[in-house]
């Protein structure tokens, strides 16, 4: 269980899928980082992640989960590979697990991500969702 | 460097071992290994200790008192923690030690006791998942199995591999595994047993899955001028490779491999001077059947893709192109993860001396063990020569 201000610190990039991207080199992040990785340029922005992108790989947790999982099950987390080329591992919702697919189309969404017992903080952050069209 | 050889090798069995404390386990490997290489304490001049995480024994430096209960003291000791492939991290910084030239003889011991970590499975397996990336991935409730089932949704996607093949790796590790004393399970199951269980993790099943065990195993290490003294049976250590891969799955670019397996046996097999296709029997990490497989592709023992056709065609039988754990593996023998990589060098040594009885690969002259921390954040690959 994470503490407080550690789910907290990362809320604004969590909340609305915010990555960075090197202004130098044009290596977008996710997680943000403050130095990039490839061309060791300090000069990143804030860089606002696709919010589509397709299902790479999943499964569908059906039993065993971590403590305080129980009701969630089955729930189906995957990679997804957002359209900017960066890869996220979420959930997905809103489908049921049979019809999840390698490849399906998918979009972000805003959920409840977490609860920390009777004392802690209520976890929010993104999830996807599949697009129907 | 100085050649380095295993002169001895000790291991409880694996299981559920409510009767015997983290220490105790440990003691009991020790002794075993000092009677194989006649040995007493007191020539053990450098110890490492693997133990794969404090939570399990709710004690920190578990290493410390370990060493202790060992009756080492004040002899040096470091504690070493590379996820599941602790003890093999721990036999290469003995090696290490000992190739050197700083000791002649060092003990590299790994034990671990996951039946106590937690009140019910599913605390233990809450302790096992922060292994994962915990900021920015564990909180969607991945889990181990998840993360492999994640592999195996994207090989059989990728390369064909069914459902059956995943589940003849365990058909073959518990026939195995009904022959070794040690081994956590001692019996043997059907495709149909394995294909009827329950569904943990999509597409992998109960019986796709490692028990959790407890455990330990060790190996002590001589420069060569010792071993050619002490031992008629040295088994030298001729390569070893360390490989990494990214703790958070986000950072991967190909979930049908484990790129730490690909690199480690690239150094292993150049340092050792030998081909996948020269080594005789190899143990290699299959916490879940699905990485048996991939393990079989990483290290070259097929093409990519083609692990499911391996297994298949039984080519990993004894008789087979390359027989691969024949002491049960993760999945039978058990999977005490601070012990796991000591414990493949056991048998890996046993078989070269042909001292496997049963299960004896006949005139194996060349192993490998390959032992995967968690999902690929460590990998060690070892080959050993008699």
């Amino acid at each position: 269980m994470l503490s407080a201000p550690r789910y907290w610190r990362e809320i604004r990039y969590r909340y609305r899928l915010i990555g960075s991207r090197c202004l130098k080199c044009g290596k977008i992040y996710f997680p943000r980082r403050l130095v990039c990785a490839v061309c060791g340029s300090r000069k990143l922005e804030d860089y606002k992640l696709s919010e589509k992108g397709k299902i790479k790989t999943f499964t569908v947790i059906r039993r065993s989960p971590p403590l305080g999982y129980e009701k969630n099950v089955p729930y189906v987390v995957a990679v997804v590979e957002l359209e900017d080329g960066v890869n996220v591992l979420s959930q997905i919702v809103d489908v049921s697990p049979e019809e999840v697919k390698i490849g399906m189309p998918v979009e972000l969404t805003f959920r409840k991500v977490r609860e920390n017992g009777k004392e802690g903080i209520i976890e929010y952050g993104f999830k996807f969702r599949p697009i129907f069209e | 460097m100085r050649r380095v050889a295993v002169v001895g090798v000790g291991m409880t069995k694996f299981g559920v071992l409510a009767d015997k404390s983290l220490r105790e386990m440990a003691f009991e490997a020790f002794k075993e290994a000092l009677e194989d290489a006649n040995l007493a304490p007191k020539d053990i001049e450098s110890v490492y200790t693997a133990i794969n995480a404090d939570h399990f024994s709710s004690q920190v430096s578990p290493g410390a008192s370990v060493m202790e209960y060992l009756g080492l003291n004040p002899k040096p000791n470091i504690r070493i923690e590379a996820a599941c492939a602790s003890s093999s991290a721990a036999i290469r910084l003995a090696w290490l030690d000992v190739a050197s030239g700083l000791h002649d003889i060092a003990l590299a011991l790994g034990v671990e006791k996951m039946n106590e970590a937690g009140r019910t499975t599913a605390e233990i397996i809450q302790f096992m998942g922060t292994g994962g990336d915990i900021t920015w991935e564990n909180h969607y409730g991945p889990t181990f199995p998840g993360f492999y089932a994640i592999f195996a949704i994207n090989h059989m996607h990728k390369y064909g591999t069914t459902k059956e093949q995943l589940a003849m790796v365990a058909v073959k590790n518990h026939y195995y595994g009904a022959m070794n004393p040690k081994a956590h399970f001692q019996r043997e199951i059907t495709l149909e047993q394995a294909l009827k269980s329950p569904m943990i993790s999509y597409p992998l099943q109960l019986y796709d899955c490692c028990p959790i065990s407890d455990g330990a195993a060790c190996a002590i290490l001589a420069s060569e001028d010792v071993a050619k003294k002490i031992s008629d049976t040295p088994i030298w250590i001729t390569g070893l490779g360390l490989g990494t891969s990214s703790v958070a799955l986000h950072n991967r670019e190909d979930y049908a491999t484990i790129p730490g397996t690909v690199e480690a046996a690239k150094q292993a097999y150049k340092m050792a001077r030998v081909e996948p296709r020269d080594v005789d029997v190899a143990c290699v990490h299959d916490c879940f059947t699905i990485a048996e497989i991939m393990a079989y592709e990483d290290l070259g023992f097929c093409k990519k893709g083609e692990g499911g056709k391996l297994i298949e065609e039984k080519q990993t039988y004894i008789g087979g192109k390359i027989p691969v754990n024949v002491d049960g593996g993760l999945k039978a023998k058990g999977h005490p993860t601070g012990a796991t990589g000591a414990a493949m060098t056991y048998e890996i040594v046993k078989q070269l001396r042909g001292e496997a009885g049963k299960r004896q690969v006949p005139n194996a002259e060349i192993g490998l063990t390959h032992n995967v921390g968690a999902h690929g954040t460590y990998v060690c690959v070892h080959i050993y020569r008699r």
